[in-house]
């Protein structure tokens, strides 16, 4: 079904990582994206890779879906590795053809596949341990200042917060849809390629339908409730700052520290 | 008689493995003879729509089987498409369902995928389109420009020019007006009568169940609690009020009679055989004049 999608679901819960300050976590894991991307020997890749499998495992959300989230890179990951393989500079230690694979090849290869994984699994883990409101609402908080130079940064949250609203509730228009055209015989799982997009067409149209229909009805039910934009506007949940996010802070602040040093003491594997 | 449709111990689960784990049906039990018609009833979110997505194979059971003439329904999934064909099923609310251009080709979209073409098709269109009481000139128009009951209409002919042998409608009436929802109860009966096939009808209107079923299905918090007769159902009043369900007023009323002492038979169903007992009992005692 439509609905079995993992990517952005929220997995309410009591973990460690559930408390954290929304804002927190989402600094952390653009801190976290960035060194990613700067580890250039093993130890450095494994204190990274350590730490990722840390905030996994107490994100008290079941291993199965992070294999799922992960299941949707898989071929991306097979594809990039593979070809990073082909394209190691120095001398082969295989050779076949055009073929050549270099120790600097299958560096590649493996540090480009555990930074991908890395990233799914730790973008996975804030949106698995963060409600979308609270999301929109740290997005909101940490764009603020960007108000100074008349960014519409509460419109754009507003937006922002309205479309994750949505999602599920069209997942589950497009489940309810799918149910009755099949009902109806459709035939959506055989056929060539323009057969299977010809038969899209009973889904969309009553989906877009809706949408539109769910769209003008909202905004006449925001208007009844005289919405009127940011100005003014108070919260009813605020967010605050704790001891907690400040273990966090901490402990990201050591793996960037430790995976600085390795980079400075230890020679590149790339 | 023969057994048409056939459950066992049916379950379906909704997100299983997931924190948001749901047993909408449980452990089902039953059989449904060929030709009958039958009344589904419970309160809100009793698995009544989960049990009726179940019988055509468009959600697969977690456990037990679902036997369909004598054959079980997932035995060859990859046949299953042809089961729909046969157990047709309109679900609550079928308005957003539609989407061709003009309410014709709407109702033609089943048929259609079923194989059918020419003479045939259009049989079986303007057939269903009467059924319902669909007017030849809305069939011309774009089904987003019809009134809701006329989208519902419209929908339900959908469904019907399949002529499956078994039809499912899940709460067809449901915000109908009154007028527009005894007629188009009316026309569903006719169906069932001119085409001799089986009818499972959800409804929260215990009148309109009261009114056409043969036997009727209780369900209450996943499980079918009760399926008999339709007049030994609506005698059991305060079995009923315990799953949240109450007897038609008509019926109540007899049963109120009944219990000051009056001879009136329990499980009245309908306001014109109550007005017969009444005036029969009256005459009986000499009260008519
Ligand atoms: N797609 C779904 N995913 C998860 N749970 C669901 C889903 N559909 C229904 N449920 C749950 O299953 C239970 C049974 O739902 P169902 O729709 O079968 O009830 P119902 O008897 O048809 O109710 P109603 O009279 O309101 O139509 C409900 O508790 C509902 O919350
Ligand atoms: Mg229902």
């Amino acid at each position: 079904m439509v609905r079995d999608v993992t990517l952005g679901q929220y997995f309410p819960g009591k973990s460690l990582i559930h408390r954290l300050d929304p804002r927190a976590k989402i600094i952390l894991l653009i801190a976290y994206l960035v060194i990613i991307f700067c580890t250039f020997n093993y130890l450095s890749l494994a204190v990274v890779a350590l730490f990722t499998a840390f905030c996994v495992a107490f994100s008290g959300v079941p291993a199965k879906f992070y294999l799922k989230s992960l299941k949707v890179i898989f071929v991306i990951v097979i594809i990039t590795s593979v070809i990073n393989m082909f394209y190691g500079t120095g001398d082969p230690i295989f050779e076949w053809g055009i073929i050549k694979i270099t120790v600097n090849g299958i560096n590649r290869a493996v540090f480009v596949t555990v930074r991908i994984i890395c990233l799914i699994l730790a973008s996975s883990c804030l949106t698995f341990t963060t409600s979308p409101t609270d999301l929109t609402d740290a997005i909101e908080r940490l764009m603020k200042p960007l108000n100074k130079i008349h960014f519409p940064v509460h419109e754009i949250a507003m937006m922002m917060s309205l479309a994750l609203r949505f999602v599920p509730t069209l997942l589950e228009e497009t489940d309810k849809i799918m149910q009755a055209q099949k009902a109806r015989g459709a035939d959506m799982d055989s056929g060539n390629l323009f057969q299977r997009i010809k038969a899209l067409v009973p889904i969309l149209i009553p989906l877009f339908v809706s949408a539109f229909r769910r769209a003008y009805e909202l905004a006449t039910a925001m208007e009844c409730r005289c919405y009127r934009g940011g100005v003014g506007r108070t919260r009813m949940k605020s967010i605050h700052m704790k001891k907690l996010d400040a273990f966090a802070f901490t402990a990201t602040a050591l793996v960037i520290g430790g995976v600085v040093l390795c980079n400075i003491f230890l020679p590149a594997a790339l | 008689m023969s057994k048409i449709l056939e459950l066992k111990n049916l379950s379906f689960v909704y997100g299983q493995g997931t924190p948001f784990e749901k047993c909408a049906v449980s452990n089902v039990d039953l059989s449904i003879e060929k030709g009958e018609l039958i009344g589904i009833i419970g309160h809100t979110g009793s698995g009544k729509s989960t049990l009726v997505q179940l019988l055509n194979g468009l959600i697969r059971p977690t456990s037990g089987q679902v036997i369909l003439d004598g054959e079980d329904i997932w035995k060859n999934p990859k046949e299953i498409r042809k089961i729909r064909f046969k157990v047709g099923m309109v679900f609550q609310y079928p308005e957003y369902q539609l989407f061709e251009e003009t309410v014709y080709k709407d109702i033609a979209f089943g048929p259609a995928n079923m194989g059918k073409s020419g003479n045939e098709l259009h049989d079986a269109v303007i057939k269903a389109a009467e059924f319902t009481g669909l007017d030849r000139e809305i069939l011309s128009k774009s089904p987003f420009d019809l009134s809701g009951g006329e989208k519902r209409r419209a929908a339900i002919a959908g469904v019907m020019a399949m002529d499956p042998e078994v039809l499912v409608l899940d709460e067809p009436t449901a915000g109908l007006d009154p007028m527009g929802r005894d007629v188009l109860l009316s026309q569903i009966v006719q169906y069932h009568r001119k085409r001799k096939n089986t009818v499972l009808l959800v409804s929260h209107s215990m009148e309109d169940i009261a009114r056409v079923a043969d036997r009727i299905m209780v369900m209450n918090s996943s499980k079918l609690v009760m399926f008999d007769e339709t007049k030994k159902i609506f005698s059991h009043s305060r079995e009923l009020e315990k799953y949240g369900l109450r007897v038609p007023q008509i019926t109540k009323i007899m049963l109120k009679l009944k219990e000051k002492g009056y001879d009136v038979s329990d499980g009245v169903l309908t306001v014109d055989s109550a007005l017969s007992q009444i005036y029969s009992l009256l005459n009986r005692e000499g009260k008519i004049w």
